[in-house]
């Protein structure tokens, strides 16, 4: 089909994912702050309340915890609701429903309700962003049972990611990454719908593996890139969701390379980093060739002043330390 | 079968509910209820009377404090006692016991354990009652300490603001937990607040189900209408304490006894002539087999199977 595959920025791609939902299911209804009429804070909903009208996507007050719990009990009595949380580090304001609620109905009710709900959201840190609006989320989310996560890093997976999410029966939260908003790339629109789950393998190579999700998959590749200058062949795996985590592509590249260095936006105590490099040692111990490395945030909340965020915020040029620690 | 004003009818759930609890706390001193429970002795008439205008697609959503809410909505009382008694045979099979269960059979969204978080979760079944237009009603209800919740605050102005179908019922039994509601806020009646959301209020005598069930059929047809959420505030006094274990010991001396010469059950007795005491006599002794015939029935039901602990984490 013409034009099944088009170059589509990320935010783009979510657009895209979106419409696709409104179209295709008709129980889903979008809602949020500032969703509808305005389009989204990021435009991911533009044109949309125009197109489907206020039956399909609505405002909310400011009130996270009232529309997240609104998104589970539509999503118990018929309708596939999907929330935009406009910074991740706005869920910490509604962790009751999302944790409490959300993630247990399913499992406490033995099945008899689900919540086949998705929660959007975009997290990490931007010029400027406060300690408020810079919270990589994903381990908070990836602690509790019940929940899926997704963290999309290029504009395909946002597309496919999102839609995986929508039609799965289980509650989702998507963190997309907003720095990676303006980033381009071939989308394709016609793709069969994936199930959730499933990771990549981003680049191939025999030394040492990279796992890196996020804003950091992407730095995870500029690193490879400049290791092959020096002879260091590096292998990339973007783990796609860490909910469900697709640890046996983890773990076949680790046995492979024997090296291991994880990359995180998050700060690094308790991170997700930690939960795979635990399960790489505990499955993958006489495999490895040299001590996993570990590539995050100092323990330390996010300036906003460029300056200081310079020195905090993981960058490729700390992946490629890394890895030359452990290939030494 | 509609029973609005039908004190008999309302007699017996109110019966059922108070045998099914009473029975529960004989079972808890056998050790054969673990945990907790939250008991609504004396507050029947609120979740009966509410019951009794409802249709059987509306929603229902419940705190910690629900079970008289299942009971009068239908639920069956066996799958309820096994619930609570942690049987296989539990609506749950389980998992909820008795401060978390739910019922999807009856549209019993569930009881919940964090004060106030069920009034959001009501809303999104409101939401899909509009979008589904079929006139469908979601009732909520909560205790006088759950009003100081955020989430209540946010999930009215929500339901307001959007014109959700919904009636969040208050059962003020005067004490929020363990300390007295009036210490914990500045507003003598929480029917009140509801002016601060643009919804009608009331505050009722919560202990007379046809006084309830005329209220509620207020706030339900509102609902059905398109007009919106009620706030419903119902006055009543808890006869036992905040959880199964509670002593009580910050109650005023005498205070349960004058409530119990106030509580529904009571009411309708001590007004009945002689013809309807034997009628309700009768109903008692029913009641009292039904009650008997469900705890041999959850009994006999297993204990869960553990390999199923990990099922139903996802779908």
């Amino acid at each position: 089909m013409p034009d099944a595959t088009q170059t589509l920025s990320y935010i783009q791609a979510v657009q895209h994912g979106l419409r696709w939902s409104l179209e295709a299911l008709d129980d889903t209804v979008i809602f949020g702050e500032d969703v509808a009429v305005p389009g989204g804070p990021f435009g991911a909903t533009k044109n949309l309340h125009r197109d489907f009208g206020d039956s399909r996507i609505f405002d909310t007050p400011i009130s996270e915890t009232a529309f997240l719990g609104m998104a589970l009990g539509a999503a118990m009595t018929g309708l596939r609701p999907i929330a935009e949380i406009m910074y991740a580090d706005f869920m910490f304001v509604a962790m009751d429903q999302l944790v409490n609620q959300i993630a247990n109905t399913h499992y406490v009710s033995r099945g008899t309700y689900g919540a086949p709900l998705v929660i959007r959201t975009q997290q990490g840190y931007s010029s400027g962003s406060c300690a408020q609006h810079s919270h990589s989320i994903e381990a908070y989310i990836a602690h509790t049972p019940g929940l899926r996560l997704a963290v999309p890093s290029t504009a395909d997976d946002a597309y496919q990611m999102l839609r995986a999410a929508i039609v799965s029966d289980d509650p989702v939260v998507v963190a997309e990454a907003r720095m990676l908003y303006p980033t381009k790339g071939d989308v394709r629109l016609d793709a069969p719908v994936e199930p959730i789950g499933g990771g990549r393998i981003t680049r191939e190579g025999a030394d040492v593996t990279i796992v890196a999700w996020s804003r950091m998959a992407a730095a995870a590749l500029e690193a490879a890139e400049e290791l092959a200058a020096d002879g260091i062949d590096v292998e990339v795996v973007d783990p796609r969701w860490l909910a469900p985590l697709d640890f046996d592509l983890i773990a076949a590249s680790v046995r492979k390379t024997g090296r291991l260095v994880i990359a995180h936006e998050a700060n690094l105590t308790g991170g997700f980093g930690a939960e795979i490099a635990a399960r790489a040692a505990e499955e993958c111990f006489s495999d490895l060739r040299a001590p996993i490395a570990r590539v995050g945030a100092p323990d330390v909340p996010t300036p906003a002043a460029p300056a200081l965020q310079a020195v905090v915020i993981p960058s490729a040029a700390d992946v490629v330390s890394a890895v030359r620690r452990v290939v030494r | 079968m509609s029973a609005v004003g039908d004190i008999v009818h309302m007699y017996r759930e109110m019966r059922r509910i108070r045998a099914f609890e009473d029975r529960l706390m004989d079972l808890k001193a056998g050790g054969e209820v673990p945990g907790s429970m939250h008991l609504t002795n004396g507050q029947e008439a609120i979740a009966v009377g509410v019951a009794s205008v409802l249709r059987p697609d509306d929603y229902v959503t419940a705190t910690y404090r629900g079970h008289g809410w299942a009971i009068s909505r239908g639920s069956d009382l066996t799958g309820l006692f096994a619930e609570v008694m942690a049987r296989s045979g539990g609506v749950n099979g389980g998992r909820a016991g008795s401060p978390y269960f739910s019922d999807a059979s009856i549209n019993f969204l569930g009881e919940n354990s964090i004060v106030g978080a069920g009034v959001p979760i009501a809303a999104g079944a409101a939401l899909s009652a509009q979008r589904h237009g079929q006139g469908q009603v979601s009732v909520v209800a909560i205790g006088d300490g759950a009003t100081n919740q955020g989430a209540v605050h946010e999930a009215l102005n929500l339901a307001a603001a959007l014109t959700l179908p919904m009636v969040l019922v208050v059962e003020n039994n005067i004490y929020s937990e363990m300390v007295r509601i009036k210490d914990m806020t500045k507003i003598d009646q929480l029917a009140i607040r509801a002016e601060g959301y643009g919804i009608p209020g009331v505050t009722i005598d919560g202990n007379d189900p046809a006084v309830v069930a005329a209220a509620a059929a207020d706030a339900v047809e509102r609902a059905r209408r398109g007009e919106g959420p009620t706030l419903i505030e119902a006055m009543t006094q808890r006869l036992v304490g905040h959880h199964s274990g509670d002593a009580q010991h910050y109650r005023p001396r005498g205070e349960v006894a004058e409530a119990a010469l106030d509580e529904p059950l009571h009411r309708i007795r001590s007004a009945a002539d002689a013809t309807l005491l034997a009628e309700l006599d009768a109903i008692d002794a029913e009641v009292t087999a039904e009650i008997e015939h469900a705890v041999a029935a959850a009994r006999a039901t297993e204990l869960p199977d553990p390999n199923t602990a990990k099922d139903h984490v996802y779908a």
